[in-house]
């Protein structure tokens, strides 16, 4: 039978240290929707996922009354649009239309996000995935709960540096786009290598096509609660420290767990993954960076970063794995700057900078998220972040990707908000020499070898 | 069955355990066991009952007992009794 002290802890959590449930995301095939008339395509995108989703708010509020435990988000990806629309759109503004249609149903069932506006073309582009891309400026400029992700590379296929170099220019025209609020456009906005089909964390979410019609995959969060079992860890050593985050990482993935079957139950929908991630919030206590400090730095960006990174990350897995039926996503630590007080304190304090960020992001969870640079940024330097990135993610073996926003009309020094779970992030710096002629090459980087490991 | 936990936090006063089962009584809910200490100067009461037989539902019950503990001036909580389960038991 349960003991108070055990009930005590679990309340703790929730009351005190931000255990939520960060995603219940329904994953929506729209492959079905397909149609050469983009006026019927749109329709019936719109009525499969007002149809299919339509009591995922309602049912996720009520799991979180009955357990009472918070479920911040409740979301859709759906299947890649470019897939979805690349018989009926002839031109970028055909795919806007569907940007739209995508916007209104998420209105209209209440979801704060939906992700899937996406085209994977980690090898090559189809004139539709080309489409698709060149209207993303404008789809997000025109839509406010649309997130977008293109897939550049994997490890299987290498780097389409056609398609990174096309992102630089992209990722530079939504930031011009949305450049009214700050280029908020650009955080909606993820470029991946190795992007994963199950992923229930925005903005790289999409339905992957080895996906069922629909699924629910689930994302867990909780730094907070991690940060607060290691401070009763203090000064012990490496064995007590790795125990202590995997204890911590069962008990905070059992809860997503439970609230992913429940779910998926009541709204007659297949249970996908479990997204074991620690994911941080603006919120002070709910930080992945204060872990890091809690472990043994002064900051984060300090020397011992990556390798403080590097077991946490890999505790985390350890622990929330056995605690879940099926693990997927992203899984792993998110280290967001704008979206983490601690890493904002780090940046602004002159700790961490954009090349310790990219050495953090070869041992933990996706890549360079929610990173401002400056607006004047060339197209052909994001261009190069990008390649650098997914190189990472092409040679490990690991997804990786990138979230900058090139903050039109803002300089290093300046601040930029977001608002809400996005945050603000004061403005880095970036590497001011150039690699135009590098990304300028055209063509494709060869997959890599998959022996000789050094 | 259908087994919920509830949980009683805040200053200590006479007669919490008593109007909270009294409410209890009234709705038809069983209880199984009850457990307290006090944390931190705290009075920390935890109950767990069955719902099974209850006249009410789930949410009424949660709003019912939220307004016994706000008229004590302490938070009464109520969940499913799996989120501490899951959580503590492999």
């Amino acid at each position: 039978m349960l003991n108070l002290f055990e009930v005590i802890e679990t309340n703790n959590m929730i009351e005190h240290e931000k255990l939520d449930v960060r995603t219940i995301t329904m994953g929506i095939s729209l492959l079905d929707c397909c149609d050469p008339d983009l006026t019927a395509l749109n329709e019936k995108i719109y009525q499969k996922i007002v149809t299919r989703a339509k009591d995922l708010v309602a049912t996720g509020d009520a799991i979180a009354r009955d357990f009472g435990v918070p479920i911040v988000n409740k979301r859709i990806s759906v299947t890649p649009i470019a897939l979805v629309g690349g018989c009926a759109c002839k031109c970028p503004e055909d795919f806007v239309t569907i940007a739209q249609t995508l916007d209104r149903a998420a209105r209209e069932v209440g979801v704060n996000f939906i992700g899937g506006y996406s085209a994977l073309v980690s090898k090559g582009m189809t004139e539709a995935e080309e489409n698709l891309i060149r209207s993303i400026p404008q789809a997000l400029a025109c839509t406010e709960r649309v997130c977008s992700s293109v897939n550049v590379g994997s490890t299987k296929t290498g780097l389409n540096m056609d398609a990174v170099r096309l992102m630089g220019d992209m990722v530079l025209e939504t930031a011009k786009a949305t450049k009214d609020a700050d280029s908020l456009g650009c955080a909606k906005l993820v470029v991946f290598c190795n992007a994963p089909d199950d992923n229930p964390f925005m903005a790289g979410a999409f339905h992957g096509v080895t996906e069922a019609d629909a699924i629910i995959n689930v994302g867990v969060s909780g730094p907070g609660v991690v940060k607060v079992a290691l401070e009763k860890a203090r000064g012990e050593n490496f064995e007590v420290l790795c125990e202590t985050i995997k204890r911590t990482a069962f008990k905070i993935t059992r809860v997503g767990q439970l609230v992913a079957q429940e779910a998926s139950k009541r709204l007659g929908v297949p249970f996908g993954i479990i997204d074991l991630s620690l994911a941080p919030t603006p919120a002070v206590g709910d930080s992945v960076a204060e872990i890091l400090e809690e472990i043994g730095l002064e900051r984060v960006g300090a020397p011992g970063t990556t390798a403080a990174l590097a077991m946490l990350n890999d505790q985390v897995k350890k622990g929330g794995v056995m605690a879940s039926s099926y693990v997927g996503g992203l899984s792993g630590a998110f280290i967001p700057v704008s979206e983490d007080q601690g890493m904002i304190d780090a940046v602004s304090a002159g700790a961490l900078t954009l090349e310790k960020l990219e050495a953090m992001t070869c041992v933990c969870s996706v890549g360079l998220d929610m990173i401002a640079i400056p607006g004047d940024t060339p197209a052909t330097t994001i261009a190069g972040i990008i390649a650098d990135e997914a190189a990472i993610g092409m040679i490990n073996q690991k997804t990786t990707a990138v979230r900058v926003i090139p903050v039109i009309g803002k300089g290093v020094g300046d601040t930029v908000e977001f608002g809400g779970l996005l945050g603000y992030a004061p403005v880095m710096p970036v590497n001011s020499y150039s690699c135009e002629t590098f990304v300028n090459r055209g063509g494709r980087i060869p997959a890599p070898i998959h022996s000789f490991k050094n | 069955m259908n087994k919920v936990i509830i949980t009683v936090v805040g200053k200590d006063t006479v007669g919490i355990i008593a109007k909270v089962c009294t409410y209890l009584a009234e709705k038809q809910v069983n209880v199984m066991d009850i457990s307290q200490t006090i944390v931190q100067e705290y009075f920390n009461m935890m109950m767990i009952v069955d719902m099974a037989g209850a006249n009410a539902s789930f949410d009424e019950i949660a709003a019912g007992l939220d307004e016994v503990g706000y008229q004590m001036g302490v938070v009464v909580k109520c969940q499913r009794e799996e989120i501490f389960t899951k959580m503590h038991r492999i």
